[in-house]
């Protein structure tokens, strides 16, 4: 298992590298330019800019200046749209922020999903079974861009429990909305495919033995059948972290938090390329990571998988 | 330099300061008004603030911040007429090509130090210093201060700008041409003046609150990027008693809609109108939703070079396009917001412009269907001879309905084939930037309240001259009204020939439409810049 881990390291290494140079390539040959505006800038102003930020350098040499700061110095250089801001910075300031409401989505999402796939399982064609699928069911159809707003509509307009956006320091208030819109349609997701995975594997032969000597189901459920039925659940739950750690555009735009994910967003419109840059390296980097822990879940889950 | 002409003289009224602050506020106060408890002020931005450094600053709302921040000469009242602001008074010779501003000697910077003449020339060579590398560092050279151009292109040293500091509360501008309206431009924040000790002490980050010193009327307390920053009441400014909003609150919200949800929510004083919804708001909300005229217009490129379709270069054609297009059903079905429909280029609102008699701006639509239809047989085309175009927008959906309307009208009346193309932004201004479109959406602002800042764009060297109209009396005539005291006659004749060349489509001059809290008083609706100063507000009771 360590060499294994190790293994994938050395390979995270040339695959981060290959994103590096790539996206660089990528967006180096994008039409556009961070400078342009309605009013083009006149030439020398742009020389000078241009000349501030090493892009009147060759292309090799640009490229090999930015991956050198980012491997050596873990720099990531400056901002070329937020001028008195570097993209350490952003991240430092935006990524914690979207770390603290895309874990709690991450915990209400899997959390309820699982308890909602399970109960619609076990008590399958019960009424309980046809409020969990609805529920799931209601909430795909419910996704954060309709959720945000009229969540906002209800608690902040109609009923003034809510601040209808910001942060203040990941304050419990300003949690609660940008958490639900983001998890409800990650909590059916997860709701689903839990139900399908518990419905098979109650009819494997070891539930079935396990049912004949007698045990009570909340035993069956908790100690046999729900190691097996998180499968594939986790093989869900590795990428929907990433997504949800690494930002999500639509709860930093209609919430105001200040997150990652409005920063990518606006950095792709914007052409900020070092920006671009940094919030791709982060997530590249955070994929291959999670990648890789839930290859290990899923040997410690499944012994008979091994590496 | 001998001042053999003193051509203008202007000395100004200072404002009554009242020796306290309800005092101050009081005898603004409307009968039967009552000041609120608390004085705040809560606005919404659209976007994070690329920076609050005044030479590097080229955001709108980063200006509306950094008025607030910092004072330069002058400050524009609630009309966009000049106030003092650090300059007292000025006076202009040589033809209005030398400058001697006269600065107030009780402005201090929020530390303490005494805001003087060296502070502004300080800054305004950072701002056209190569190194700054400033994205605006055009605008002093589009000012003509002396040297501004050669020092941005590494031909000079920053030292020989033509600024300096004749005593610590004298300042001297010498100008590379006469230009009238040049202290109208100070008010725009590149000839702010920065503190140099902060500047070149904490380098890029003097711009955080914890670094900042700034001499407006607020200083910078909070900075939470793309969710909110604040500002609080500077005591060390000069004017500091008339001041009576205490605190100054942006918040980032993106979406329009949800910040309209939040303006209803009382988390916000002020914010704009979606496209389309004002008529209903209007009618619900009377006190609160507003229109108001702003200095910009929008219209249509036309490709005037051989990258565009040869029909274009035809005048007939161009005249065809224009009059079709009904300018009155896109103000009044599309936009809704009481904007004003447009037949020539520079804003109706703009400061001592006459808009002139355009022939077809009389005309009804029916005669102008009629006559673009005689047109375009004319030239040639009609039915089983359609003309193809190609209409460039960038993404937006009223750029996208205006585009629809626009090729909708064009095909029934005129039978010409549009190809709508949508582009993202940077993508689209390099399309436009290298002339490969027919027809191309646009909109120009005024950098400062005089039609040469529209009618300039028109001119052969103008690089915002997308569609590369070229005109040689179009040239001349812009020339020649800078050294005029009154250039009207000249704007007329250009705008007539723009017309009569049909150089570009105007569709319709633009208006402000927001919503402001019925308790906010003070703001400046008739300011066409929407240069609003948080110092001029103050709250009242319900």
């Amino acid at each position: 298992m360590t060499s294994y881990i190790l293994r994938r390291i050395l390979v995270a290494v040339p695959t981060i590298f290959a994103l590096i140079v790539f996206s660089f390539i990528v967006m180096y040959l994008a039409p556009g330019s961070p400078f342009s505006g309605e009013r083009p800038l006149p030439e020398a102003t742009l020389a000078n800019i241009e000349a501030m930020y090493g892009l009147n350098r060759p292309f090799y040499e640009q490229i090999f200046r930015y991956i050198w700061n980012v491997v050596v110095h873990f720099d990531f250089g400056p901002s070329f749209i937020y001028r008195d801001r570097s993209v350490n910075e952003i991240i430092a300031q935006g990524f914690p922020v979207t770390l603290t409401y895309g874990f709690l989505s991450f915990v209400v999402a899997v959390t309820a999903g699982v308890s909602l796939g399970v109960v619609a399982a076990i008590r399958q064609n019960t009424w309980l079974d046809y409020f969990a699928v609805g529920v799931s069911i209601g909430a795909q159809v419910l996704p954060n861009f309709v959720m945000a707003p009229i969540l906002v509509l209800i608690f902040t307009l109609w009923l003034g429990w809510l601040p209808g956006g910001g942060w203040q320091g990941g304050e419990l208030p300003y949690l609660v909305m940008p958490v639900i819109a983001l998890s409800t349609s990650f909590m059916a997701s997860i709701a689903r495919i839990t139900r399908s995975s518990m419905l098979e594997v109650l009819t494997a032969d070891f539930i079935l033995t396990a049912r004949a000597k007698g045990l009570p189901m909340y035993r069956i459920v908790l100690r046999h059948a729900l190691k097996p039925t998180m499968l594939p659940v986790i093989s869900y739950l590795g990428p929907t972290f990433v997504g949800l750690i690494t930002g999500s555009v639509v709860i930093d735009l209609y919430f105001s938090t200040g997150g990652i994910g409005q920063y990518f967003v606006n950095a792709a419109i914007n052409r900020d390329y070092s920006l671009i840059m940094g919030i791709t390296i982060l997530t590249g980097a955070l994929t291959v990571l999670f990648n890789l822990l839930v290859d290990i879940a899923y040997a410690w889950i499944d012994p008979r998988i091994r590496y | 330099m001998k001042q053999h002409t003193i051509i203008s003289t202007i000395v100004f009224t200072l404002i009554a300061i009242s020796s306290t602050i309800s005092h101050a506020a009081n005898s603004i106060l409307e009968n039967g008004q009552e000041l609120a408890d608390v004085q705040t002020f809560t606005y919404r931005l659209l976007d994070e603030i690329p920076t609050l450094d005044p030479q590097l600053n080229e955001d709108s709302e980063g200006f509306d911040v950094l008025r607030d921040l910092f004072e330069g000469l002058f400050n524009q009242d609630s009309r966009g007429n000049l106030e003092p602001g650090v300059a007292k008074q000025f006076r202009a010779s040589d033809s209005n090509q030398t400058f001697i501003f006269e600065l107030r000697e009780d402005a201090r910077w929020s530390n303490g130090d005494p805001v003087t003449a060296h502070d502004f020339v300080y800054s305004w060579r950072r701002a056209v210093n190569p190194a700054t590398a400033s994205p605006y560092a055009w605008y002093v050279e589009l000012a003509t201060v002396e040297n501004a151009a050669a020092i941005i292109a590494g031909d000079e040293m920053p030292e020989k700008l033509g600024v300096r500091a004749l005593d610590d509360f004298t300042l001297e501008v010498r100008l590379e041409q006469p230009l009238p309206y040049f202290p109208e431009m100070t008010t725009y924040a590149t000839f702010f003046p920065v503190h140099r000790a902060t500047v070149e002490t904490h380098g890029i980050q003097w711009t955080k609150p914890e670094n900042m010193v700034s001499n407006g009327a607020y200083v910078l307390t909070e900075h939470a990027p793309n969710e909110f920053h604040s500002r609080e009441r500077n005591p060390l400014y000069w004017n500091n008693k008339a001041t009576v909003i205490e605190k100054v609150i942006g918040r980032v919200v993106n979406d329009e809609n949800q910040a309209l949800t939040r303006y209803f929510a009382d988390e916000l004083d002020y914010t704009g109108i979606p496209t389309g919804q004002y008529p209903n708001l209007k009618e619900e909300y009377p006190d609160e939703a507003t229109s108001v005229p702003v200095l910009c217009t929008y219209y249509y490129a036309i490709n005037h070079t051989d990258s565009g379709n040869p029909a274009l270069k035809d005048v007939r054609i161009r005249k065809a396009l224009s009059y079709a297009l009904d300018r009155d059903l896109i103000v009044s079905q599309v936009l809704k917001g009481g904007q004003y429909p447009a037949y020539n280029f520079t804003h109706r609102a703009t400061a001592g412009f006459e808009t002139p008699e355009i022939d077809y701006a009389k005309m009804q639509q029916s005669e102008l269907d009629s006559e673009a239809r005689k047109l375009m047989e004319a030239a040639g085309y009609g039915p089983g001879n359609a003309l193809r175009l190609k209409l460039i927008y960038n993404t937006s959906e009223s750029h996208k309905q205006i585009a629809t309307v626009v090729s909708q009208l064009w095909k029934q009346k005129l039978g010409v084939e549009i190809e709508l193309e949508n582009f993202e932004w940077k993508t689209y201004l390099d399309i436009r930037r290298t002339q490969q479109f027919d027809i191309a959406r646009s909109a120009w602002c005024g950098d400062y309240n005089e039609a040469s800042t529209f009618l300039d764009l028109m001119t052969s060297a103008s690089t915002s001259n997308s569609g590369r109209f070229s005109n040689a009396e179009v040239d001349r005539l812009m020339k020649e009204s800078k050294t005029l005291s009154d250039p009207q006659e000249n704007y007329t004749k250009v705008e007539l020939i723009l017309a009569d060349e049909m150089a570009l489509i105007p569709i319709y001059h633009y208006t402000s439409v927001f919503m402001l809290k019925p308790q906010v008083k003070g703001w400046p609706y008739d300011n066409v810049q929407l240069q609003w100063y948080s110092k001029n507000l103050y709250r009242v009771n319900n």
